[in-house]
């Protein structure tokens, strides 16, 4: 197969272009009614009901809320992920207690437990962090382990021939042995956590872009929908977009690869 | 070779695996001294347990029996620093913090432990990348850094386990030419194990010769080519050519051997 080199100026137009001319699509078949603007509004609807959503401070409103939510979860998911990860990677005892309790538990929908974490910490705010950390808990246990496990033997070999402390060694060969791994967990954590958002603020939410889209759907206000959205995606553009700010900073080691 | 002082004394060590086919003898009856300040290298077929030797001698692994001595001469020191054959060299790390590592695992001050680093990383030639990350080195450079990170941990005896074993020839001469400059400043107790005849009698003041299944001392032969040594005239000397033919005729019955060994294994093993 011969191998094209394009030109990265075609490929910036293109990733531009492609997005750019579905939102005109759209717009055009909803003008000539093609599509039902009543169940799938069109841009300029959306961006028509949206100016006075922004100026009346409700979407930001919205969003700091739940950015608030899914910040406070995924720390108090991915913090204690990390901790037992790496004690699990680390010592086939902790390995042994641990590993069947979350393999066997791991597979339960973490929305199917949102009634029972309902019931447990009540409609408060506890309860959607507490849904948010789980969902993030289990992906960052599991590949901070996976990223222990995958150290290469040599590094322990010559931290032990050159004598490294139990603490010297966790903090110069097993955290940032793991990091690649435990940054692959984070990321797909972020992505769990914007999931459960939206369900986590289903029941018994008062505020929240997933309360909007909720809300919005009770309300049939379609644009609002829309633009709740429209809100998450960039939510999930931005939050990605600083952790690999933060995996960059953390792992200088890997980026020149 | 004379030594006034020994520095490492194996005696009557021995080394069995349990395997599931049984316990497999690694190393048999191995007694030697190494005198302070010897280049003493290993040479022997694969599989003659000459990198178990070294792992036992390192205290990553243990012995059945027998007993080793390493006599310390400075109770500052560590006791020994291990060149891997592989890879070892942390990713994570840069160039000073690879070759400072042991410094710093013995609390040494981060300003006292980049000047020792400084001078090793000048020693190796890798000034320029000092700050570098290991991604962006050559499989040479690695190896260097490696060595440089035994030299500056300053032990009592370096163990060295085929390190050049990986490279391409022509980096192999380059980095024995290094290591023999280096260590002939310092004159540190090295073992040193290669497969390579060439590079034991480049390198070594003795050259121990193991056979194989189960890995015993088959002789030690003293190499008594001048130093300085410049690799380039060692290797057209009479004398590195009688030694080399005296070496090679040992080994070659070893090497044949447990080349039979391991071929009535194989034939064996349908049977079963």
């Amino acid at each position: 197969m011969i191998k094209q080199e394009y030109s990265s100026l075609l490929i910036r137009i293109l990733s531009t272009l492609s997005p750019l001319s579905i939102l005109i699509l759209w717009e055009v078949m909803a003008r000539v009614h093609i599509i039902d603007t009543r169940l799938l509004s069109s841009p300029s609807l959306i961006l028509h009901a949206f100016i006075p959503l922004l100026l009346s401070g409700e979407l930001l409103y919205n969003t700091a809320v739940s950015v608030q939510r899914v910040i406070w979860g995924f720390l108090a998911g991915s913090a204690p992920g990390i901790v037992l990860g790496i004690g699990m990677g680390l010592s086939p005892l902790i390995r042994s207690a641990f590993e069947p309790m979350i393999a066997a538990t791991y597979p339960i929908p973490k929305l199917a437990l949102m009634p029972l974490i309902l019931l447990v910490f009540g409609l408060g705010e506890t309860s959607k962090i507490f849904t948010i950390a789980i969902g993030v808990f289990y992906l960052v246990v599991i590949n901070t382990m996976a990223g222990v496990l995958s150290i290469d033997k040599i590094y322990l070999d010559v931290a032990q021939n050159f004598g490294a402390s139990r603490k010297n060694f966790y903090l110069t060969v097993a955290l940032p042995g793991a990091l690649p791994m435990i940054f692959a967990g984070l990321k797909l954590g972020m992505g769990m956590s914007l999931i459960l958002i939206v369900a986590a603020e289903l029941s018994a939410a008062k505020a929240g872009v997933g309360w909007m889209i909720w809300r919005a759907y009770d309300m049939f206000a379609i644009e609002q929908m829309f633009i709740a959205l429209i809100t998450l995606s960039l939510l999930g553009y931005l939050f990605s977009l600083l952790l690999d700010m933060l995996e960059n900073w953390v792992l200088p080691w890997k980026k020149q690869v | 070779m004379a030594y006034e002082k020994e520095s490492i004394s194996v005696t009557n060590l021995s080394k069995i695996f349990n395997a599931t086919s049984g316990q497999i003898t690694a190393l048999q009856d191995i007694s030697l001294s190494i005198g302070e300040g010897e280049f003493f290298c290993i040479v022997g077929p694969s599989g003659c347990g000459k990198t178990t030797l070294l792992r036992i001698l390192a205290g990553l692994d243990s012995s059945s029996g027998g007993t080793i001595t390493i006599k310390p001469t400075n109770i500052d020191r560590p006791i020994n620093s291990m060149v891997f054959q592989e890879q070892s060299i942390f990713p994570w790390m840069t160039v000073i913090d690879n070759v400072s590592y042991g410094l710093r695992m013995r609390n040494i001050p981060k300003k006292e432990r980049y000047e020792i680093a400084r001078h090793y990383i000048e020693m190796i030639g890798l000034s320029k990348f000092t700050h570098a990350y290991p991604s962006q080195l050559s499989g040479g450079m690695k190896q260097r850094v490696s060595v440089a990170r035994a030299f500056a941990n300053d032990p009592e005896i370096l163990l060295m386990d085929e390190p050049f074993g990986a490279l391409d020839e022509q980096n192999r001469i380059l980095l024995q030419h290094e290591l023999l400059r280096i260590w002939e400043e310092t004159r540190k107790t090295t073992v040193f194990i290669t497969h390579s005849i060439d590079e034991a009698l480049c390198l070594g003041d003795r050259i121990m010769v193991m056979s194989a299944n189960p890995g015993m001392v088959k002789t030690i032969i003293t190499n008594d080519l001048p130093r300085p040594r410049k690799i380039s005239e060692i290797r057209t000397s009479l004398q590195y050519n009688e030694l080399f033919q005296s070496i090679w005729l040992i080994l070659r019955d070893e090497v044949t051997n447990s080349k039979n060994n391991s071929s009535t294994e194989e034939k064996k093993q349908p049977q079963i």
